[in-house]
């Protein structure tokens, strides 16, 4: 267990220094550009495009600004954002929280809905139940999410009037943020009524967003039951006499599940990567938002400093899924 | 044993002839159907994207003034000119998917190609020079692969500047370490074995040995993945564009059709929006359900499935 | 009454016939061996006894009877009830037969506790006991183990434990030491063998290889493509074997081709049964192993043989082997000649 894990603290320097560095790369390149970009407006002279480049450091040898940039990424420092002037960092943190708890949400919808209908899917194999759990997952991810939201905002919002378009309370509520997470906010608040208007404002994002690790969740646990279930200790549980029930939720289920923690814990990115499309359609007040409205409004600081912190965060994610997995994986955990 | 009884015959004929592996292939691939209908959408799109100037009845950017926003004929509208109804410009939807099509199918066609091409050529290079090359190759792609596609995909059109060209370049770059593993796996499993060493000696060059000997037996899972990775390059084309990140209006790409989206959903304009999306949608099913019947019928340990 | 009594069972998968018209009994206490190649249905039959035959196999027999009891009409919950206390059941690999995610200690006290044992602290004392019994060190500690952090034959030892904690009065064991080093299975048949004396335990012990069942079985039942085609008391099989597959596979005995040698003075090539055995699409009309059989003739490519009773078992074939070693008279044909 503990060569497990260390081999894989080991990859984890490299890979971080890795994509360092290619926020280093993006940065120049942008910075370079901006520069360039305002001088060409307003027609300076070269010396005070020189200044320009010297202030910002990018006469510099390149391994030298290199290590600047790392230093300061290390310290906090991402820069500060073109357009509110505030530390990227502060933006990010602030903005975050309500991207982490779209995701959750929409994380356990795709887990209470996808796991049973996978182990049902597999325990029927070849019924119209298989069929049609597992048309409707490829389906879910074959499905443009920006589509789906904006089908399921005509259905429930347009026509039902079920549910809100746009961002995660009701304009009435005022709410101290706390946390940073809606839902908890409003009940620590005097308005605790309040929670309702956050619940209803997060259904149909964290639908949306939760369509895809939902449809990769149900095939990933049909192809792990299956297999499992061919596996010779499970003829001897049989054997042994046990309930068939006993046999799938004791037997089955416990080796199954292995490999489908490990895909949910790697959804965490495509979770991410969705919710910079599934806020920008409902106007989520979250950090996929601001990091396309930065790039929209060419607020390079934001960009480069919004990429760099979701990647870190993506790789410590798979890293915690790793571990995880070393734990729940008995071969790994008890090593001779 | 000596026989003295002559050889018997059997229930059924004792040798039936052994099917070629095409047939064996298409047998297998043929019995589901979802494949098939997947193949056949896709030959539908295909003719409809070579023969668009004469598929679709009107050019992408024509607009009819006097046409804003009109619904379907089938659906409210009056006007059989424009069969799914046009924008908010007077631009035939129907047509503007048709030449969308032209431009999805490129698009994953490029993207397809050429990340195959330098994903396979990269592990090639990794699996035959090991040591450092390999090492620095499979951290690259580590990187790469840290991250998810459209979140890498956004981050390089960003660098490089909204447009399709760059959307696509960015889409192959994301998606390249696939190949590379695949192939790179490949090369050192089957280096390992004790063929190639005979056909190492036997003088066997550089070239050949990876031609003949590694590229036969990732075939298979390389077309699977190429399958899959068309069609999640339709998708992030797609995303990007829906961004404003990739093809710029008014170009007829499905996505970025898709981008002004939001203002019709308030309107009850549903036919502008409701139809790029479904084109996007049906032909990632396609190309997902080619890929998954593909995979079926290539490795054998799937059969039973 | 016999402990267990199957009477024509046949297994049927889709369009492959995996055991037709198999008889086996098994008297209390006794050893039956049931020898036969890969293919020839001797795991098929044991695993549809146990019920353990999944869809879409399909099981029919005239008669399936463990001491007394149908088990074909009984209901599935009374069936689960005689297996893994009544009837026990253990397999060829160890290493995957064991569930990996679970300690041995909980593999062993879980079907204590299914089959009644409902106080923690007895079963945690039987599961060391069997764990001592089967010859495993450092009983206690081991409760905790995993089953990869033990070699194939301490698994073996465990799924012994398993299957004996519950005294069953019929112990299946399919190829139980085939997947061991050489010097492992000595060892785990030993142990098989005393604990089949102490207890008193009906054996059913599946093989391939031939010699290992002059050693230990009472009786022995050789199958051929999902057929019995001989059964008879341990020694006479091997000495007047009446199934001309019987004496092929005698023969094939390395060490008996070798003393033959000797004794005839003659060197030459081990004997080997040249062919194969058919598959789903080549079954033959009459005997199934007409086409590798050296005395077949015209009967047997058309007429399918019925398995004639002999005082020790049983023969399928047209003209059994004499004392000799050649072809003896024809045998009538039953009232249902020529059907398959």
């Amino acid at each position: 267990m503990l060569r497990f894990l260390s081999s894989r603290l080991l990859v984890l320097i490299p890979t971080l220094l890795g994509v360092v560095l290619l926020a280093f790369f993006l940065v120049r390149q942008l910075h370079g550009d901006a520069v360039e970009a305002r001088s060409g407006e307003r027609g300076i002279t070269a010396e005070q495009l020189a200044e320009r480049r010297q202030a910002l450091g990018l006469d510099r040898p390149l391994h030298e600004q290199f290590l600047t940039y790392l230093g300061q990424v290390v310290q906090g420092d991402l820069g500060k954002s073109y357009v509110t002037q505030r530390p990227v960092l502060d933006e990010f943190v602030e903005l975050f929280p309500a991207t982490i708890e779209l995701s959750i949400v929409a994380m356990i919808i795709a887990i209470v809905i996808g796991l049973p209908a996978g182990i049902l899917a597999a325990l029927t194999r070849g019924s119209i139940f298989d069929h049609g759990v597992m048309g409707a997952a490829l389906t879910g991810y074959s499905m443009p999410i920006f589509w789906w939201a904006i089908l399921l905002i005509v259905l429930f919002s347009n026509i039902l009037g079920l549910t809100p378009v746009s961002g995660r309370l009701d304009v009435l509520y005022y709410i101290e943020p706390a946390t940073g997470f809606m839902l908890i906010d409003t009940l620590l608040s005097d308005e605790p009524e309040a929670f309702w208007s956050a619940l209803h404002h997060l259904i149909l994002p964290s639908i949306v967003l939760g369509t895809i690790p939902l449809a990769v969740i149900a095939r990933m646990t049909r192809s792990a039951m299956l297999e499992v279930l061919s596996e010779d200790y499970i003829r001897t549980a049989r054997a042994k006499g046990l309930s068939p029930f006993r046999v799938i939720w004791v037997h089955a289920l416990r080796n199954a599940l292995i490999p489908v923690v490990t895909v949910i814990g790697l959804q965490t990115g495509t979770l991410l990567a969705g919710a910079v499309l599934t806020e920008t359609i409902f106007s989520w007040p979250g950090i996929g938002k601001w990091l396309i409205d930065a790039i929209g409004r060419r607020d390079f600081p934001a960009v480069q400093g919004g990429i760099l912190l979701i990647a870190v965060t993506i790789i410590t994610v798979n890293l915690a899924v790793d571990l995880l997995y070393g734990l729940i994986n008995p071969r790994i955990r008890h090593q001779k | 044993m000596t026989g003295a009884a002559p050889s018997t015959p059997t229930v059924t004929a004792a040798t039936v002839p052994l099917p070629s592996p095409l047939a064996d292939f298409w047998r297998d691939f043929s019995r589901n159907r979802g494949a098939l209908a997947g193949l056949l959408f896709i030959l539908l799109i295909t003719f409809a994207a070579i023969f668009a100037p004469i598929v679709a009845p009107h050019a992408a950017d024509v607009q009819y003034r006097d046409s804003f926003l009109v619904p379907p004929p089938w659906a409210g509208g009056n006007d059989w000119r424009f069969l799914l109804g046009t924008d908010d410009v007077g631009r035939d939807i129907f047509s503007r998917i048709v030449w969308g099509a032209q431009l999805s199918l490129l698009i994953g066609v490029i993207v397809v190609t050429v990340s195959l091409g330098f994903g396979v050529l990269l592990g090639l290079i990794a699996g035959f020079m090991r040591g450092t090359v390999d090492q620095v190759i499979m951290r690259l792609m580590d990187i790469l692969m840290a991250l998810p596609s459209l979140l890498l995909a956004v981050a390089i059109v960003a660098v490089l500047g909204p447009s399709l060209v760059n959307a696509m370049i960015a889409i192959a770059i994301v998606v390249l370490p696939h190949y590379v593993r695949l192939t790179r796996a490949t090369v050192i499993t089957e280096l390992a074995k004790d063929y190639v060493t005979a056909s190492r000696i036997a003088g066997a060059g550089l070239w050949r040995m990876m031609i003949i000997v590694v590229l036969p037996n990732c075939l298979a899972p390389l077309i699977v993945q190429a399958s899959l990775g068309f069609s999640s390059a339709i998708l992030d084309a797609a995303a990007l564009g829906f961004l404003g990140l990739g093809a710029l209006p008014p170009t007829p790409e499905w996505g970025t059709m898709l981008a002004d989206a939001k203002k019709f959903v308030q309107s009850g304009h549903w036919w502008v929006v409701t139809f790029p999306g479904l084109a996007i949608l049906l032909t990632v099913l396609a190309f997902n359900l080619l890929g998954d019947g593909l995979r079926d019928a290539l490795d054998p340990k799937l059969k039973e499935r | 009454m016999a402990l267990l009594e199957v009477r024509d069972l046949s297994v049927r998968f889709g369009k492959f016939q995996a055991v037709s018209g198999v008889d086996l009994t098994v008297e209390a206490g006794e050893i039956v061996g049931i020898v036969g190649e890969s293919g020839s249905g001797k795991s098929v039959t044991s695993l549809a006894v146990m019920g353990l035959i999944n869809a879409p196999g399909k099981v029919s027999a005239g008669a399936m009877r463990f001491d007394g009891q149908d088990l074909l009409a009984m209901p599935a919950r009374a069936r689960r009830r005689l297996l893994g206390s009544d009837i026990a059941m253990i397999f060829q690999e160890p290493m995957t037969s064991l569930n990996p995610s679970y300690t041995v200690g909980f593999q062993i006290e879980e079907v204590l506790a299914v089959h009644g044992y409902r106080e923690r602290r007895k079963r945690r004392d039987r599961a060391v006991e069997l764990l001592e019994m089967v010859g495993i060190p450092d009983a206690g500690r081991r409760l905790s183990a995993f089953p990869h952090q033990m070699s194939g034959g301490m698994n073996q030892r465990v799924m012994i434990a398993m299957s004996v904690a519950l005294d069953p009065r019929l112990l299946i064991a399919d190829e139980p030491t085939t997947a061991l080093d050489v010097t492992i299975q000595a060892q785990i048949l030993r142990l098989l063998i005393e604990l089949q004396r102490e207890k008193g335990m009906g054996l059913v012990f599946i093989t391939h290889d031939l010699g290992v069942l002059a050693e230990i079985a009472d009786r022995v039942v050789v199958m051929y493509a999902g057929e019995v085609v001989e059964m008879a008391p341990t020694r006479d099989l091997f000495t007047h074997p009446s199934h001309p597959y019987t004496h092929a596979l005698l023969n094939a005995l390395p060490d008996r081709a070798l003393a033959q040698m000797q004794a005839s003075g003659r060197r030459g090539r081990l004997p080997a049964i040249p062919g194969v055995v058919p598959g789903p699409n080549d079954r033959p009309l009459g005997c199934l192993l007409q086409p590798r059989c050296a005395f077949a003739d015209g009967r047997c490519v058309t007429e399918h043989p019925l398995l004639h009773p002999t005082p020790g078992g049983g023969v399928r074939c047209h003209r059994p082997l004499g004392a000799d070693g050649r072809p003896g008279p024809e045998l009538a044909a039953g009232p249902l000649a020529g059907v398959a």
